[in-house]
C-alpha cells in the first residue's frame, strides 16, 4: 500500500467562501508512516480559512490512527475559527471524530507531583504533624492495649494465636541462621582482641553479655520489623484499598480492637521468645568460634554462668518487649495510613520497615543510657 | 444446541463442550455456542454462575477443564507462542474496576499497548492516546492518575486502554455496573459505534438489562442451579420465546415469569 501523503486543492478557496480542500491518499493505519502536521500549517497562507474538506481518495485505508492525526489537526487549528468537515471521509470517521468530541476536554490540571527536593522539605515541615499523629496513636494503641487487659477489650484469641503462629515459629529458621553467625562474629572479634593480654576465656564475657543484652533483642527485632512488620503495613494496606477498613468502621469495629490489638499482642508475646531463643543461639556459635581455639567447652559455659547475671536476661527481655510494640506500631500505623492505590501498599511497606529501624535504633540507645544511669 | 440458527460463515468464536472448573469445583458444563463477526454476544445470568470466569476463559486466563474455545478455529491453549501473541493483540479486554495501572498515568496506562505491539514514535502514540482517550470522554485527563478520578472514569480509561490496538473482538465484564443511568448509555452507544466502524466483534458480560436489549444481538444464559446453559439466541427472541420460564424471567425482572 502506498505511502499516506495529502494533496491540497484551494480551487475553491475564495474570499466569500474560503475553502480548501484536503485529498487524504494512501495508508492511513498504525502500519504506515503519516505526513506531518506542518504540511497543513500551510494552509494558513489562504487567509481567513474557514473550513477544511478532507477527501479520501480511491486507494484509502484508515484506522485509529487517521482519527488521532485528525484530532491532533484540530488541536492545531483550535486557535483559529477553522471548521473541519470530514463528509468526503467514510462515514464511520466521521461518526468517530464527532463522538470524541462530544465531550469537551478537561481543563482542570492534577495534583502536582512534588519535586524531590520538594518532597523533602515538605516531609520536613510536617514532622510536627507526624509526631502528634504518632502520640495520638501512641495513646489510642496504650488504651486499646489497656482495655483487653482490663477485660473490656475485644481481640479474639484466635486471631492472637493464628497471628502469632504467622510471626513466631515460622521466622525460626531465620533467626537460627541469624544468631548462630552473629554469635560467632563476636566471638571472633573477641578472641583477636582478647588474645593481646592472653585472656581468651573472657570471650564468653563478650559473647554472652553482648547476646543477651544487646544482639538477641536487637536482631530478632530487625529480622520481625522486616518479616511481620512489613506484612502487617501490606495487609492493613491492601484492606485500605479494598475499603475493607471502612466497611469494619461502619460495623462499629474499631480497626484498632480487630486489626491492630491482635497483631501487637501476638508479637508482644512471639519477639522475648524468640529474643530468648537469639540469645541461646547466638551463644552457641560464640562457643563454636572460641572451643576451635584455644578454649574448651567447659571453660566456655563456666565462663558463661559466671558473666551473665539474670538482670541481664531480664534487659534483654524488656527491650525486646518494647521493641515488640514498636515494631507492631510502625507497621500498622503505616497500613491504616496507605492511600488507595496499589503503589501505596509498596509505599506503606517501605515505611513500615523503615520506620521500625529507626524506632529500634532509637529505643535501643534510649534504652542504654536509662540502664547505666540506673545502674541496672 | 438445540436452537436453529441460520448458517452463517464468519465464526469467530466457537464454545465446544466447554466445561469450567475451579479445582474440583465445577462451575459450567457443556457450554456450545457460535459468535459471529460484528455481533455483541451478552453472557447472561444470575449471579455466581460464572459469567466472569466464562469470560476469563475466553481470553485464556483460565484452561478448560473439558472442550474448546476456538478463534477461527484454533484453541488459544494449543497455538504457539507466536500465535497466542497474535491473537492476544487482537483482543480488548476491559475489567470490572478499569483495572488500571496505578502507578501511571492514564495516558501511559492507554499508551502500554500501543508501546508493546507497534513502532509508532512517541508523538504518534501521545496523539493516538489523546484520540482515544477523547473517545471515551476523557479528553484532558492524560496526567491524572487513577487514584485522582473517579470508578466509573476509570473504567472509562479501561476502555481507552482495551481499545488502543483497534482491536477485532472486545471484551466486557460489567462495562456498566457503577456508572449512572446516561453514562452508561453513552458507553452502550460507544460500544454500538465502535462495532459499527471497527467491525468488531463485541462480548459482553452484563447484567443490566436496558443495555442487554439495547445492545445485544446474540447472547447465552448460563444457570447456577443446572450449571450449564439454558439458552442461547437474541435477548428479544429469548424474552419471547424461551422454554424456560427462568430465562423469561430473568429477562421481564419477573414479570413475564407465570404463563
Amino acid at each position: 500500500m502506498k505511502q499516506a501523503t495529502l494533496v491540497f486543492d484551494t480551487a475553491a478557496n475564495t474570499v466569500s467562501t474560503p475553502n480548501v480542500m484536503v485529498t487524504l491518499q494512501g495508508n492511513w493505519t498504525v502500519d504506515g508512516t503519516l505526513p506531518a502536521l506542518d504540511q497543513l500549517s500551510g494552509l494558513q497562507e489562504y487567509g481567513q480559512l474557514t473550513t477544511v474538506t478532507f477527501v479520501a481518495s480511491d486507494d484509502f485505508s484508515w484506522d485509529s490512527r487517521l482519527l488521532a492525526w485528525l484530532m491532533a489537526c484540530q488541536r492545531m487549528f483550535e486557535s483559529s475559527r477553522c471548521q473541519f468537515d470530514l463528509s468526503g471521509l467514510p462515514e464511520d470517521v466521521d461518526d468517530l471524530f464527532r463522538l470524541a468530541n462530544t465531550v469537551p476536554p478537561n481543563k482542570a490540571l492534577p495534583e502536582k507531583h512534588t519535586s524531590l527536593v520538594q518532597s523533602m522539605i515538605n516531609r520536613v515541615a510536617r514532622l510536627g504533624d507526624e509526631a502528634m499523629e504518632l502520640l495520638a496513636f501512641t495513646g489510642e494503641l496504650a488504651l486499646t492495649l489497656f482495655r483487653w487487659f482490663s477485660r473490656k477489650g475485644s481481640a479474639r484469641w484466635s486471631d492472637i494465636l493464628s497471628f502469632c503462629h504467622q510471626s513466631g515459629p515460622s521466622a525460626l529458621p531465620i533467626i537460627t541462621l541469624q544468631s548462630v553467625l552473629i554469635g560467632m562474629i563476636l566471638a571472633y572479634l573477641g578472641m583477636v582482641q582478647l588474645r593481646q593480654f592472653g585472656a581468651e576465656v573472657y570471650v564468653s564475657n563478650l559473647v554472652g553479655v553482648g547476646m543477651v543484652r544487646e544482639m538477641g533483642a536487637l536482631m530478632a527485632a530487625v529480622i520481625m520489623s522486616g518479616r511481620t512488620g512489613a506484612a502487617y503495613a501490606a495487609q492493613l494496606g491492601t484492606m485500605q484499598v479494598n475499603e475493607e477498613i471502612d466497611a469494619l468502621t461502619t460495623l462499629g469495629i474499631k480497626p484498632m480492637d480487630y486489626l491492630v490489638l491482635p497483631r501487637t499482642l501476638a508479637l508482644i508475646m512471639t519477639i522475648p521468645m524468640l529474643c530468648l531463643y537469639s540469645n541461646i543461639l547466638g551463644m552457641f556459635g560464640g562457643g563454636l568460634v572460641a572451643t576451635s581455639m584455644d578454649v574448651t567447652w567447659t571453660m566456655y559455659l563456666y565462663q558463661l554462668r559466671d558473666a551473665i547475671t539474670f538482670g541481664d536476661i531480664m534487659t534483654g527481655i524488656f527491650k525486646s518487649f518494647v521493641f515488640a510494640v514498636l515494631i507492631a506500631m510502625a507497621g500498622c500505623r503505616a497500613g491504616l495510613a496507605c492511600g488507595r492505590s496499589s503503589a501505596a501498599v509498596g509505599q506503606a511497606t517501605t515505611n513500615a520497615v523503615v520506620t521500625a529501624i529507626i524506632y529500634l535504633v532509637v529505643a535501643d540507645a534510649g534504652l542504654n543510657i536509662l540502664f547505666y544511669h540506673l545502674g541496672i | 444446541m438445540s436452537q436453529l440458527r441460520p448458517e452463517r460463515q464468519d465464526v469467530v468464536i466457537e464454545a465446544c463442550g466447554l466445561t469450567m472448573k475451579y479445582g474440583s469445583n465445577l462451575i459450567q458444563s457443556n457450554l456450545h455456542f457460535q459468535i459471529c463477526k460484528g455481533e455483541v454476544f451478552v453472557i447472561m445470568g444470575g449471579s455466581g454462575c460464572g459469567k466472569s470466569t466464562l469470560l476469563k476463559h475466553m481470553i485464556g486466563l483460565y484452561q478448560p477443564a473439558d472442550g474448546e474455545i476456538l478463534f477461527g478455529g484454533q484453541s488459544y491453549f494449543t497455538a504457539s507462542q507466536e500465535q497466542q501473541q497474535d491473537m492476544r493483540r487482537r483482543w480488548g479486554v476491559t475489567y470490572q474496576g478499569g483495572a488500571l495501572f496505578s502507578d501511571k498515568t492514564l495516558a501511559e496506562n492507554v499508551a502500554l499497548p500501543l508501546e508493546q505491539y507497534t513502532t509508532l514514535t512517541n508523538q504518534d502514540i501521545r496523539d493516538m492516546v489523546h484520540y482515544k482517550l477523547a473517545l471515551v470522554g476523557l479528553a484532558g485527563f492524560e496526567e491524572f492518575y487513577p487514584s485522582q478520578i473517579s470508578g466509573g472514569m476509570c473504567k472509562r480509561a479501561g476502555l481507552a486502554r482495551a481499545i488502543a490496538l483497534d482491536p477485532d473482538i472486545l471484551f466486557f465484564d460489567e462495562p456498566s455496573a457503577g456508572l449512572d443511568p446516561l453514562s452508561a448509555r453513552r458507553l452502550d452507544d460507544l460500544i454500538l459505534q465502535l462495532r459499527d466502524s471497527t467491525g468488531a466483534t463485541v462480548v459482553i458480560v452484563t447484567h443490566e438489562l436496558a443495555s442487554i436489549f439495547a445492545i445485544g444481538s446474540n447472547g447465552i444464559y448460563l444457570d447456577a442451579n443446572t450449571k450449564t446453559q439454558l439458552d442461547t439466541g437474541s435477548p428479544q427472541t429469548m424474552l419471547n420465546h424461551s422454554k424456560h420460564q427462568l430465562v423469561r424471567e430473568f429477562l421481564s425482572r419477573g414479570e413475564y415469569g407465570d404463563e
